[in-house]
This record gives C-alpha cells, sequence and structure tokens, in this order.
C-alpha cells in the first residue's frame, strides 16, 4: 500500500536544508502544458459563456478564431490531462487513514496542521481534487464532442446537443472552481510552487505537509548522496 | 405605427424607397441589449396555405434566385425533397409527405415550405453568444448579421424548428432572412412573388390572419372540419405561419412540432447556469481572498526543517 505513494523520481537529497525531489522535468512539462491549455479554455470558453465576457474572444484572434480553437485546445487539455492521470493516479487512490485526516480537516483550513495524521504523497483534499478533476475532463470532452458541430454535427442529435452544452458549461464552471482551490491551495501552503518549477521540496515542507511519504522515502533508501562539497 | 406592406401581389413601388429597417428598428440583439425602438413597424407575416401548394418549389428558385446561393446538386434518391434538407445554400425547402387519411381512406399528398418562422420569441436568438449576430426588427423579422457570426452552432440549438444551417465556407449561420432587404423597402419576399397560386402570401400580421380565416372557413366548408392557422404560442406567435387542413395533427407535415417552445434545456443553459456559474465562481474566490485575510499563510518552519534534516541523517 505504501509504495504506491513513491513515484518513480522521488528522492532525498541531504543537506541543509534537506532537498527532495517531487516531480522530474517530464511530469512538470506536463503539468504546465496542462495549466496552459485549462486557462486557456477558461478564457475562451467564459467568452461564449456569459455575453459580459465576450470581449475575451479578443485574446484569440476574435469570436471566429476563439470558437475554432477552443475545442483544439480541449483536446490538448485532455490528452496532457490523461498523461497527468497515468503518472498520479496511484498515489491519488483513497486510503482508510485519509478518513481519519478529513475528520481532521478543519484544522488544515484553520492552520493547525500539527494536528493532523500524517500525509503520504498527497492528502485527501488534493486527492479530492485530482478525481474531480478527473471526472470533470471526461464529462467535458465528451460533451465537448457532442457541440463541436464542425466536424461532429451529425454524431448526435439537437436535444442531445442541448444537454451536452448544459453539462458543458456546468462542468466547466465546477472545473474553474476547483481550479481556484487548487491554485489558491499551491499558494497558501508557502514552498509547494517549487515543487512544479524546480522539481523539488525543502525536507522540511516534506516533514510538515506529507510527512508519511517523507518517511517512507527514507526508509526505502531512496537517498541520494550529497554532491561533494565545492572547495 | 409604421405602415408595412400589405400584399406581396401588389405591385412594388418603382421609385427608389429608403430602406425602413435599420439599428434602430431592433427590438432585439443577440448578447446584448438594445434601446427601445423610436417608432413601431407594423408587424409583418408571410402565410402560407398548405392546402394550396402544389409542390412547383418556384418559391426554393426564387429564393434561390434572390438570395443569390448556390445548392450542391445532389442525387435522386427517389424522394421529392430537393435538395434533402435546408443548407446554408436552400433556405427554404419543400417538404413532401404520403398521407393515408384513416377517416376517408383517402391518400393526401402534404406538402409544407419549411423554412424560418421567424418567432416573436426566437430561441436562436436567445442561445446566441455573438454580440449582434442575430437580431430582431420591431415588424417581427428575426435576421442573421454575418459579420458578427462567429459559427458557433448555438442557434441550432436554440432553434425548436431545426432551421439555422452553418456553412462550411464561411463557418456562419445562414437561413431565411424572410427577404429583409426587400421587405425593408416595400417588397415582399422572393418566394411570395414567385408563388403561381398565392399559396404564399406576404403583408402585416393582422391582414395575413384575416386572410387565414377566409381560408379556414373555406376548407371547413369542403369538409377539412379540423382546419386551422398554425401560429403556435409557445415562441409567442411567428411570422411565418401555416393554413394547415389537419391543424389538429401538425406533425402529420413533415414532423411540423405541435407546441413549439425554447427547449427548457436551453433556458436552463441561458438562464440558471449563467447566474449559478457566475455564484459558484464568485464564492470559490471569496473563499480564497477570506482565508487568506483570516488564515496566515502556512509556512514550514526552520523546526520543519531540523526534523527532516534528522530523518535523513539516521536512515544514512
Amino acid at each position: 500500500m505504501a509504495d504506491r505513494d513513491i513515484a518513480k523520481e522521488d528522492a532525498i537529497h541531504p543537506g541543509r536544508p534537506v532537498v527532495v525531489s517531487r516531480y522530474n522535468l517530464g511530469a512538470r512539462i506536463n503539468h504546465w502544458i496542462t495549466a496552459a491549455s485549462l486557462i486557456l479554455l477558461a478564457l475562451s470558453g467564459l467568452a461564449f459563456f456569459h455575453p459580459s465576457l465576450f470581449f475575451l474572444t479578443g485574446l484569440f484572434g476574435g469570436g471566429q478564431d476563439a470558437r475554432a480553437i477552443h475545442p483544439w485546445i480541449g483536446v490538448v487539455l485532455f490528452f496532457s490531462f490523461a498523461g497527468l492521470f497515468i503518472r498520479f493516479w496511484r498515489a491519488n487512490l483513497p486510503e482508510k487513514s485519509d478518513k481519519a485526516w478529513l475528520a481532521h480537516a478543519n484544522d488544515m483550513i484553520t492552520g493547525n496542521e500539527e494536528k493532523m495524521p500524517e500525509v503520504g504523497r498527497y492528502n485527501p483534499i488534493q486527492k479530492f481534487n485530482f478525481w474531480v478533476m478527473a471526472i470533470l475532463i471526461i464529462a467535458l470532452i465528451l460533451t465537448g464532442f457532442a457541440i463541436w458541430d464542425q466536424y461532429f454535427f451529425d454524431w448526435t442529435t439537437i436535444p442531445q446537443k442541448r444537454i451536452a452544452v448544459l453539462i458543458h458549461s456546468l462542468a466547466a464552471v465546477a472545473l474553474i472552481c476547483i481550479w481556484i482551490v487548487h491554485v489558491y491551495a499551491a499558494i497558501w501552503a508557502r514552498g509547494t510552487l517549487s515543487a512544479m518549477t524546480r522539481g523539488s521540496v525543502t525536507g522540511g515542507w516534506a516533514w510538515k505537509h506529507h510527512r508519511r511519504w517523507l518517511k517512507e522515502l527514507a526508509e526505502r533508501h531512496r537517498v541520494k548522496k550529497p554532491a561533494a562539497p565545492a572547495e | 405605427m409604421e405602415p408595412s406592406p400589405h400584399t406581396a401581389t401588389s405591385n412594388p413601388p418603382v421609385a427608389a424607397t429608403a430602406a425602413n429597417l435599420s439599428e434602430r428598428d431592433l427590438v432585439r440583439r443577440s448578447a446584448s441589449s438594445v434601446p427601445p425602438p423610436a417608432r413601431q413597424l407594423e408587424p409583418v407575416a408571410k402565410l402560407i396555405d398548405v392546402s394550396k401548394c402544389i409542390g412547383c418549389k418556384a418559391c426554393q428558385s426564387a429564393c434561390i434566385e434572390w438570395n443569390d446561393t448556390n445548392p450542391a446538386i445532389e442525387t435522386n434518391v427517389g424522394v421529392y425533397e430537393n435538395p434533402h434538407d435546408l443548407t446554408p445554400d436552400m433556405f427554404t425547402l419543400m417538404r413532401f409527405t404520403e398521407w393515408d387519411n384513416p377517416q376517408t381512406g383517402n391518400l393526401e399528398w402534404l406538402i409544407r415550405k419549411d423554412g424560418c418562422m421567424h418567432c416573436e420569441d426566437p430561441g436562436c436568438l436567445k442561445a446566441c453568444p455573438a454580440p449582434g449576430a442575430i437580431v430582431q426588427y420591431s415588424n417581427g423579422i428575426v435576421d442573421f448579421v454575418h459579420e458578427n457570426c462567429i459559427g458557433c452552432g448555438y442557434c441550432i440549438k436554440g432553434c425548436p424548428f431545426n432551421i439555422p444551417r452553418i456553412s462550411k465556407v464561411d463557418h456562419t449561420a445562414y437561413k431565411c432572412t424572410l427577404c429583409s432587404d426587400r421587405v425593408s423597402v416595400g417588397q415582399g419576399p422572393a418566394c411570395a412573388k414567385a408563388c403561381p397560386t398565392h399559396a404564399i402570401s406576404f403583408g402585416t400580421k393582422e391582414d395575413m390572419k384575416t386572410l387565414a380565416n377566409s381560408r379556414i372557413e373555406d376548407l371547413k366548408s369542403r369538409g377539412y372540419e379540423n382546419a386551422g392557422l398554425y401560429d403556435p404560442p409557445g415562441v409567442g406567435g411567428t411570422h411565418v405561419m401555416y393554413v394547415l387542413h389537419h391543424n389538429d395533427q401538425p406533425e402529420i407535415y413533415s414532423n411540423l412540432p405541435r407546441d413549439p417552445r425554447i427547449s427548457p434545456v436551453v433556458n436552463a443553459w441561458k438562464g440558471m447556469a449563467k447566474y449559478l456559474g457566475f455564484a459558484a465562481m464568485g464564492l470559490a474566490a471569496a473563499a480564497g481572498v477570506l482565508h487568506s485575510a483570516f488564515v496566515s499563510p502556512n509556512r514550514v518552519s526552520s523546526e520543519d526543517e531540523e526534523k527532516a534534516e534528522d530523518l535523513v541523517k539516521e536512515k544514512t
């Protein structure tokens, strides 16, 4: 059960402070392609969602171009997220200890994290975000094909298209909300962003937020010798 | 009320006439609002008397000629419809039905000229996300403005009659304009001008209702006791109306909807979903702002770093 918490790239680099590799270059590129396409999709999609935001189509060269490119960015997002899903799904599987953690979720939100049970690679809120994002993206791509009239008009009937466009807009709103939580949490928990920029976090960050993951890494001797100090 | 032309068969004005449909005459504009129009044009309507139609397709030819479209030449598959459906190049289509009347045992050939109904409450306009791509004039004409159209196909989802078609050439939506360019200078629609049996009439909506009543009376006297006017209230009435000899069962005329209305799904999408969506996104953002105001950032302390260092030392 524990080993699914450790990804191939995870490793401890002793030093002061200890540095822990969390995301390798592939995972980071994968993540940022997903992030960029999600933001572009939100901007172009919101433009069609409400007239007050139609001006956003200007970012894409006008309404026609925004309409044409939005579904293609959606395809990029789908495959890009699929890459993340393959990388992270095992570490995001729910486990028994999640329940105890969630019972203390209030302590997390109010900033009393030290009272909480130890966490593996991901905490239950991160896991929830992961699975909800996966479900929403699947819903969005399926309903998206149903309303991608330029190529797939004949695949669905008009009543089906109406339902698809309603689900598509609601799922998109839900995804934007989840995205807000995701971004806020990454900024609020200081020291998190470096995981997706440099690919590593400090030992203290891992100790504080994902202690069981750090302990498992240490236990499994995923410790790389520190580089020889520069003379 | 500003007068509108009274009949398509009257001789049109020969002197140059200024167009009477302008931006000032808009009562609705998609994804945007318009000031109340300065004047109210008399509502117009096209009346299609199905009982007088002989299926000659002169209306289709006139439509093609006036709008300068080029419907593709298709393959004969043994039906009378030509082309097989409305297309971005064919704004009106004769639909043919062979109907076995169970009461009389007669085979009736039902021919319905399909095309935009120019709803008083247009679902296409409601669904359209592009400002000014669909407009409604105070005389009732619903028109597509191609330079504002983005080709998303939302109008197709909004329409209760399955009318708009998106062009694969310029990626904008097309449908019958009720010849707004002709009507605005006092001429009737091209189809009405071309109809050899006067099955298509054009004039004010009031006049057309009066004409319809006389036709319905005539049809009833000839044994069509269910003859009636198709002016569906579910979409606020339409500016293209039918006289049907079997108005009690409009669906026998190539699935003319019995009670067309904007789909509740479209209403939910264009109403509830927008408010719910903005509320949800706003709440998520507000929760972030409030949280950051009341809870200080979650920082890693130097003790945490030391603990990690100790743990790693222990294991190496």
